[in-house]
């Protein structure tokens, strides 16, 4: 077992971390102060290749594997949570599903200019009434000639108004499983500006504020029958393997925004004096650096085996789980070590650890919260 | 067309320079990039390779370790890579390094070589013009601008209080400085194919038209007398004086350092 | 290479539209100490289209000699007809040193010419000492004695070097503008004057000037700027830049200024030094009411010489300052502006 890193994930590496400088720092901060989606930053993702990097070159993408996509989702969520989270969910949950499920006229027309950038995408699932109950959804699908028509709403969604191309899933009818009538659940993919697709309430949250997080509202809503992604019914399994890929991504963001915390914290503790020394000198920021950073590296280790597991096997959603939920509360529980070390200071917006603290919360709760990956973990454990 | 780039593996001195114990530079410690002025001339390169598919190679003299840099140029977007390594040619100044590099020069087609003006870690601006010398063929240094006509290249070149465009006809050599352009990116999938890609390395018997005498650390006209660290700047002078004489001390300073 | 026959030192009188560049006379002027260590003379070689009349100035400045070469071909600065031209000088005449500006047109001449007549070439130098190479002794290694020691920064500044050319004649430099200095002028001072022509043929080297524009942009980038005045928070308001202002027109500089200024809607974003604004080197900065945060001080730490001004004795600028003044910035930049001006004026 060897742990070093191949060439071009080194190079990769710091690829992501030169944009994530040049590019992507300096407008964290007032990306979340303005609340604006930072278009012009993932134009020039676009155009560097980071909106398709696991996908393979005949359709557009880089060519690359599930490794490089999570350093990059790390790298820029290192510097700003938002800019994380687009590339996740653009790649985990609209490229990923329609690479997989997708049928090869579906891949051309959508794929290709996802993974170039040329489009944006972005993933509805949840809903008001259902949330880490996917079964629980009430937008339905109805088939009428050679279209469906859409009815109902999805909240919450991450590049809610930016994105161009939507999978999104709806209730076809009911089955019999086991004895019992479940909701059957089909996906679907819908382009932006179909009609009957509109956008309700944009979402102020507490971080990843440069997220644009909408409400996509469809009423009758026709989409060709042609859109429909994988086979009728298949939804609920679509839904669940993307989040198993989804969660990877999230996981990489909780641990690029850790990283990017204690970086900061190290370098401030080394500058900030009180009492006539750097307060790195004193023995309980050395104990906290020490197992801020000893966490870190546990959450890396898990998050790029989760990313190596989904290269290599066909079933990933266990080491996704872990990764995601361990990443996700060491995010939180570094960046607040970060804020109470930075002192006064971190509590302010000048210094980043503080809107780092605000963007680490959302990752223990979204794409599954930590108590649904626990269910997936221990579920596993005792099948 | 082709187009031959020479690029540099440099210490990262914008990082921060790192020193031993004993105060010599740690190169080791420090990380290494591609020459920035070099950088800038690739990016010269790969719009030529854009804009009209010339054929960029890349060309550099190093350690094995200098390989990293061919990569990297090949992730931005260079055809091909060449390394010029080999023990005799260490130590080389700008003479023997000049001398290496158009050994290596007769041995590939070129219709344009572009240099970075200068290495950050040497600063010299010495290697593109010394080249253009050797191969005969016209230089134009500090290039800001860039186009091809026809078989000639029409190049803005900057002097103190003004500038040149200048015409010269290829082959020929530019000198490319950081401010030409913002070069691009590599790309993650370039990333892959160039650490897929094979290198061409040459050693001392690929290099054409080269006496030994001329190469190397034997090779090199200029010797190093003496090198030491500038001394690091912690704090300096600190003084708390009335305005009148706070006026005097930094006129004073300002005047011992020439700034007045 | 027989070592002994190349005698006296050279310099290259840098002209432009036939004014001589300063650079021209502080060569010559580091040239005499050289000359005088050597028992030999000055000469300025003045390369041009009608410039035989600058011979005189560069006579007044202590040349003993002057080379000119005059042809229509020199008109306006191309690096192969003026390669040609000093190349030929070095050929006839055999100068023991030779001396070139690094210059914009110095940099890029030295390197053509050393590299066609094989020699070495020491860029940038801000030294030069006539002394032994080896500088000690070293035992089966011949000493040698009146060699040219030119020494120069070397990695971004960080390091010092000392080269010599102890086996190849003329012993080249390029030396930075504005390091050594010049001789007084002595009114009516005379030179032999010597022409010499070798004669330009163009060839596929000489490059086509299509156009000569003298218009250099003037929007000031305070990455480029050479001397930086930048304030703090404590300049207390938008209007009290104007003491900055009035001290950076009269030394020559640029005003910057901290992450707090721009917050606070005194300046606009691209005057800002630090983390989040820009990083800049220049040869002074003046860090004039600015606390010096970890932020800010990353931006600037790297400048040459640091001035800082500040109320406060514990702030951490001091911590960087090369020279740190405790005390009122507003007595002292409007008294240090006035001091200046009177110097300058004093100075022209």
């Amino acid at each position: 077992m060897d742990f070093t890193l191949r060439k071009e994930h080194e190079m990769a590496r710091s690829l992501f971390r030169e944009f994530a400088e040049k590019e992507v720092k300096p407008l964290a901060q007032e990306v979340d102060e303005t609340e604006e989606f930072p278009r012009e930053t993932a134009r020039k993702m676009a155009k560097n290749g980071f909106l398709g990097i696991p996908v393979p070159k005949e359709y557009g993408g880089q060519g690359c594997d599930p490794l490089t996509y999570v350093m990059c989702v790390e790298e820029l969520s290192k510097v700003c949570g938002t800019t994380g989270v687009i590339v996740s969910a653009h790649t985990s949950l609209c490229c990923d599903p329609i690479m997989t499920f997708g049928t090869e006229e579906q891949k051309q027309k959508y794929l290709v200019p996802l993974a170039k950038g040329e489009k944006l995408g972005a993933f509805g699932l949840t809903e008001p009434g259902a949330g880490t109950d996917a079964q629980g959804q009430q937008t339905k699908a109805v088939a009428d000639g050679d279209d469906y028509i859409i009815n109902g709403s999805k909240i919450f969604i991450t590049n809610g108004k930016e994105a161009d191309v939507y999978v999104i899933f709806a209730v076809t009818g009911t089955i019999e499983k086991r004895g019992r009538k479940i909701k059957e659940i089909t996906s679907f993919i819908v382009e932006k500006g179909t009609p009957g697709f509109t956008f309700g309430t944009k979402e102020k949250k507490m971080g990843i504020r440069g997220s644009s997080t909408y409400e996509l509202i469809f009423t009758d809503c026709r989409v060709p029958k042609e859109n429909m992604l994988g086979k009728l019914g298949q939804g609920f399994k679509i839904a669940m393997h993307t989040l198993d890929g989804g969660r990877i991504g999230i996981a990489a963001q909780a641990l690029g925004i850790a990283e990017g915390a204690l970086e900061r914290t190290i370098a401030y503790t080394k500058e900030r004096k009180q009492f006539g020394k750097p307060i790195a000198a004193l023995q309980n920021t050395q104990f906290q650096l020490a197992d801020m950073a000893t966490k870190v590296q546990a959450a890396q280790l898990l998050v790029y085996k989760a990313a190596m597991a989904k290269a290599t096997q066909k079933e990933y959603g266990f080491e996704a789980a872990q990764a995601k939920l361990y990443a996700a509360e060491v995010a939180m529980e570094v960046t607040t070590k970060a804020v109470q070390l930075h002192g006064g200071y971190g509590y302010t917006r000048e210094y980043d650890v503080e809107r780092m603290m605000r963007d680490a919360k959302i990752t223990e709760i979204y794409e599954g919260t930590s108590e649904v990956q626990r269910m997936v973990i221990s579920a596993a454990l005792l099948k | 067309m082709k187009v031959v780039v020479c690029i540099k593996q440099v210490p990262d001195t914008k990082g921060g320079v790192k020193f031993n114990p004993d105060g010599t530079l740690d190169r080791a410690a420090m990380m290494t990039i591609m020459n920035p002025d070099d950088k800038a001339g690739l990016e010269a390169a790969l719009r030529l390779k854009d804009q009209y598919g010339a054929e960029v190679t890349v060309l550099t003299m190093g350690l094995p370790k200098a390989e990293d840099v061919l990569r990297e140029a090949m992730a931005m977007g260079a055809d091909k890579g060449v390394l010029v390594t080999d023990r005799v040619l260490g130590g080389a100044d700008t003479w023997a390094t000049s001398q290496t590099l158009a050994g290596a020069l007769r041995n590939m087609e070129y219709d344009l070589i572009i240099t970075g003006r200068q290495a950050i870690d040497g600063d010299t601006a010495q290697v593109g013009p010394q080249i253009s010398e050797h191969l005969n063929i016209p230089v134009i240094s500090y290039a800001q601008n860039l186009k091809i006509e026809g078989d000639s290249v029409i190049v803005e070149r900057q002097y103190d209080d003004r500038y040149h465009v200048l015409k010269a006809k290829m082959p020929c050599l530019i000198t490319a400085l950081a401010e030409l352009n913002e070069p691009r990116y590599m790309t993650p999938g370039g990333i892959f194919d160039a650490c897929k890609a094979e290198i061409t390395v040459w050693g001392r018997a690929d290099l054409k038209d080269v006496e030994d005498s001329n190469l190397g650390l034997k090779g090199s006209p200029t010797q190093i007398a003496k090198a030491s660290d500038k001394v690091r700047k912690g704090a300096g002078e600190k003084v708390a004086l009335d305005p009148a004489e706070s006026v005097e001390y930094i006129v004073g300073k300002l005047k011992e350092k020439h700034v007045i | 290479m027989n070592l002994e026959e190349y005698k006296g030192v050279y310099v290259f009188a840098q002209q432009v539209d036939n004014i001589v560049n300063s650079i021209a006379f502080e060569l010559i002027g580091k040239g005499k100490d050289l000359a005088a260590d050597l028992g030999t003379e000055v000469t300025a070689v003045l390369v041009g289209s009608g410039v035989k009349g600058l011979a005189d100035e560069l006579a007044e400045y202590g040349a003993d000699r002057v080379i000119v070469v005059d042809d229509p071909e020199l008109k306006e600065y191309r690096t192969e007809p003026y390669a040609h031209a000093l190349a030929s000088v070095i050929e006839k005449y055999k100068p023991e040193i030779f001396l070139v500006g690094a210059t914009a047109i110095g940099r890029d001449l030295g390197p053509r010419v050393s590299a066609r007549i094989h020699t070495g070439l020491t860029a940038d130098c801000t030294q030069l000492d006539i002394g032994d190479f080896p500088l000690n002794p070293i035992p089966g290694k011949e000493q040698k004695h009146n060699q040219l020691l030119m020494t120069r920064p070397a990695f971004g500044g960080n390091t010092i070097a000392t080269i010599a050319c102890p086996d190849f004649r003329p012993q080249m430099a390029t030396v930075r503008p504005g390091v050594m200095q010049k001789k007084e002028r002595q009114a009516g001072a005379k030179a032999n004057i010597e022409e010499f022509n070798p004669g330009f043929t163009p060839n596929q080297n000489y490059v086509e000037i299509l156009e000569v524009v003298k218009a250099v942009s003037e929007t000031v980038d305070i990455m480029d700027a050479k001397i930086l005045v930048s304030g703090g928070r404590g300049m207390g308001s938008a209007e009290n830049f104007k003491i900055l202002e009035d001290l950076a027109e009269v030394i020559g500089g640029t005003v910057s200024c901290s992450r707090a200024v721009v917050d606070a809607g005194w300046k606009p974003k691209d005057l800002q030094v630090g983390q989040t604004g820009k990083t800049v080197r220049p040869n002074v900065y003046f860090a004039i009411g600015i606390s010096g945060a970890i932020q800010h001080l990353a931006g600037m730490e790297e400048s040459d010489i640091i001035i800082a001004i500040n109320k406060d004795d514990t702030a951490p600028i001091f911590d960087v300052a090369d020279y740190g003044l405790v005390g009122d910035l507003n007595k002292i930049v409007p008294a240090l502006t006035e001091k200046l001006r009177a110097e300058m004026a004093n100075k022209n």
